[in-house]
């Protein structure tokens, strides 16, 4: 049996995935994230959700998506490849916190705590995807009469409602992919999952053998980046 | 005092004056805009302040170790200058510390490393081990100088004034209590080395911890800022000595000054194999993330730092000046040598920090993120140069006000 019939039959069943992960307690859950490579067309739909979701600033990437022409003309050939951030199950980022302002939550996502973080941005250094960034507290609409109200308008990362100004955790800190941890909470899928335009992406736990991104990882052939460094992502890639 | 003297210091403090005023500038910016006026971005997030930090530190823990060939080990030889790298390293160490504060997101929360440290990380420890060597070394300098202090405290003045208030109340001048001031500051001296030793080899390991940046991720490089740091604070205290000690163009100037021109022309020769190594071993690899930084530094848009910088003044100007006869008994010359050594260390550091954090961490990434932070070419702007020279200005201004105004001066014979 085919494994995606349609695209509407993925996110239905994601989201049945989400619901039987939340009845676990968190502990015994361990999100994971599925990108088929052979279906992004690199539209950058993902990345666009992002920054609507969590009203991301200039320069504060959660997501980006990697593009790189292969071959010679005329005989080439776009590769693309998203990349959020990998929820390494052994975070180089955290080890490196000096506050201890970041760490893997019992869920497996690496998270921030923006009222605790200093700043330092040793973090950064420390991540080999290029995952995380830091908030300069820079604006889209700077200089315009008003800042547009996507900027000021509330996020609710990590549950939190926060209204961005300046001087004022986020701007100083250090930011990234959370798999929209909020939205995941009230049983919603993180917005990069709900908008792929190409149903390239699949989010789910990873404990669950009949979960979506279970399945997809079983059935199909999967790799990772950056093996060799031992940081074992919980984002795969199908090829 | 000689008027050609009193020239020297107005200049001097016009020079200070005009790098605080500047860096008052760069701080109105930096309190003001945050970190909007920083030239570093998303891809090189350490630029300028993080190299003057490692940069002011080595200098700190250079200074402080030289030091400690008095102190815990007896080489009554550098005697004379012993106190005077101390006070150099405690100025040294604020000069850093004040840079790397700068530097921070949230300045308001740098408590948070007392309060709640992460010990599996290196800068926790450094910021620890580095506290704890701040306090040894205000012990050991005030142990050092508690004696000459007291003395001093009957001077007209400032001078009297200051040396009243930082003795403490203490009045015993007796042979008894110079012992126990001996003692205490040779325990506190070998107490100061390991410290030392492990605070900025800390420092190194903060960066070579960081398997993501393969040009950093070396064991080599502890050991290499070690080096680098003993290399830079004998080429400060060497120029420091050679052109302010009291008992300039007296004999044992030359011969003391002649004596610390071996010492950082071994120095400034270990740290250059120490250098090759790193770079002929990653070079040879050709591993992508290890080859392309060095690239970057020696044939970037910033070559100059590398080849004139590192290699000129850092290697070539001292060696020459070092171990030629003529010019390494000639206290100007090797307090020259001194100079080019401070000088050519900031290339060092500004090449460990920046090139290794231009090389993308995958390919495709600045293409990917359409933001002029996302750059593989870092220039520090005006706001961070113009605080770092105030903060440098700060440095030096504390460092000439210790100097004229408390006993810290090379003890020449008649003193003692």
């Amino acid at each position: 049996m085919p494994i995606v019939q349609e695209m509407e039959n993925a996110i239905v069943r994601m989201m049945e995935d989400l619901q039987r992960a939340l009845q676990k307690p968190p502990s015994e859950r361990r999100w994971g994230m599925v990108i088929d490579l052979t279906k992004c067309v690199a539209c950058d739909a993902c990345t666009v959700s992002c920054k609507a979701e969590n009203k991301t600033p200039p320069g504060v990437n959660y997501n980006v998506v990697l593009k790189e022409e292969v071959g010679t003309y005329p005989n080439v050939r776009e590769v693309f490849l998203p990349r959020p951030c990998m929820q390494c199950d052994n975070p180089p980022c955290v080890d490196v916190c000096p506050v201890g302002a970041t760490w893997k939550n019992e869920e497996g996502v690496v998270v921030i705590d923006y009222d605790v973080c200093i700043g330092c941005r040793y973090c950064i250094t420390a991540c080999p995807y290029g995952a995380r960034t830091f908030d300069f507290g820079e604006w889209y609409t700077e200089g315009t009469p008003v800042l547009a109200v996507y900027e000021t308008a509330p996020t609710f990362e990590y549950s939190e409602e926060r209204v961005r100004q300046e001087g004022a955790s986020p701007v100083g800190n250090v930011r990234k992919c959370h798999f929209c941890l909020h939205r995941v909470h009230e049983g919603l899928l993180p917005a990069c999952i709900n908008d792929c335009i190409g149903r390239a992406r699949y989010f789910g736990d990873l404990n669950d053998p009949d979960s979506l991104v279970s399945e997809l990882l079983r059935e199909r052939y999967a790799f990772r980046l950056k093996e060799e460094l031992g940081t074992q992502p919980k984002v795969f890639y199908l090829s | 005092m000689s008027n050609n003297n009193k020239g020297l210091k107005l200049a001097y403090g016009v020079v200070v004056l005009i790098m605080l005023i500047i860096g008052a500038v760069g701080l109105y910016w930096r309190l003001t805009t945050g970190h909007r006026m920083a030239g570093y971005g998303q891809l090189i997030v350490w630029g300028l302040w993080v190299a003057m930090y490692i940069y002011f530190i080595g200098l700190s823990a250079g200074a402080f170790l030289i030091s400690a060939l008095v102190y815990a080990f007896g080489v009554e030889r550098f005697r004379p200058i012993a106190r005077l790298a101390l006070f150099t390293a405690l100025v040294s160490l604020l000069v850093a510390l004040l840079h790397i504060w700068f530097d921070l997101g949230h300045m308001g929360r740098f408590y948070e490393v007392y309060t709640r440290p992460n010990f599996l990380s290196m800068m926790a420890w450094m910021v620890w081990l580095y506290t704890a060597y701040f306090l040894l070394l205000v012990a050991e300098l005030w142990f050092d100088a508690r004696q000459d202090l007291v003395r001093w405290a009957e001077k007209p003045g400032w001078a009297g004034r200051l040396s009243r208030l930082l003795s403490l109340g203490s009045k015993d001048l007796s042979e008894a209590g110079r012992a126990r001031d001996e003692k205490v500051t040779r325990v506190l001296g070998v107490i100061g080395v390991p410290l030392a030793v492990m605070f900025h080899g800390g420092v190194g390991a903060l960066f070579g911890v960081v398997s993501a940046r393969p040009a950093w991720h070396s064991g080599l490089f502890p050991l290499i800022f070690l080096v680098a740091a003993l290399a830079s604070g004998g080429g400060l205290l060497m120029a420091v000595y050679a052109f302010l000690a009291p008992d300039r163009g007296t004999p044992e100037h030359r011969r003391l000054v002649e004596d610390l021109g071996k010492l950082v022309l071994g120095l400034v020769l270990l740290d250059a194999l120490f250098t090759f190594a790193e770079y002929s071993i990653a070079l040879y690899g050709s591993i992508p993330g290890d080859v392309a930084p060095l690239l970057a530094a020696m044939t970037g848009p910033f070559w100059y730092v590398f080849w004139i910088g590192q290699i000129g003044l850092g290697l070539v100007v001292p060696v020459i000046l070092l171990s030629w006869k003529r010019t390494r008994q000639s206290p100007g010359w090797a307090g020259v040598a001194g100079l080019a050594v401070v000088l050519a260390f900031v290339g060092v550091r500004l090449n460990i920090v920046i090139p290794p954090l231009s090389v993308p961490e995958i390919k495709g990434l600045v293409e990917a993120v359409p933001s002029p932070r996302m750059t593989t070419l870092y220039v520090p702007t005006a706001m961070e140069w113009f605080l770092s020279i105030g903060i440098i200005g700060l440095g030096i201004a504390l460092f000439a006000l210790g100097y004229n105004l408390l006993p810290l001066k090379p003890q020449v014979a008649k003193e003692a």
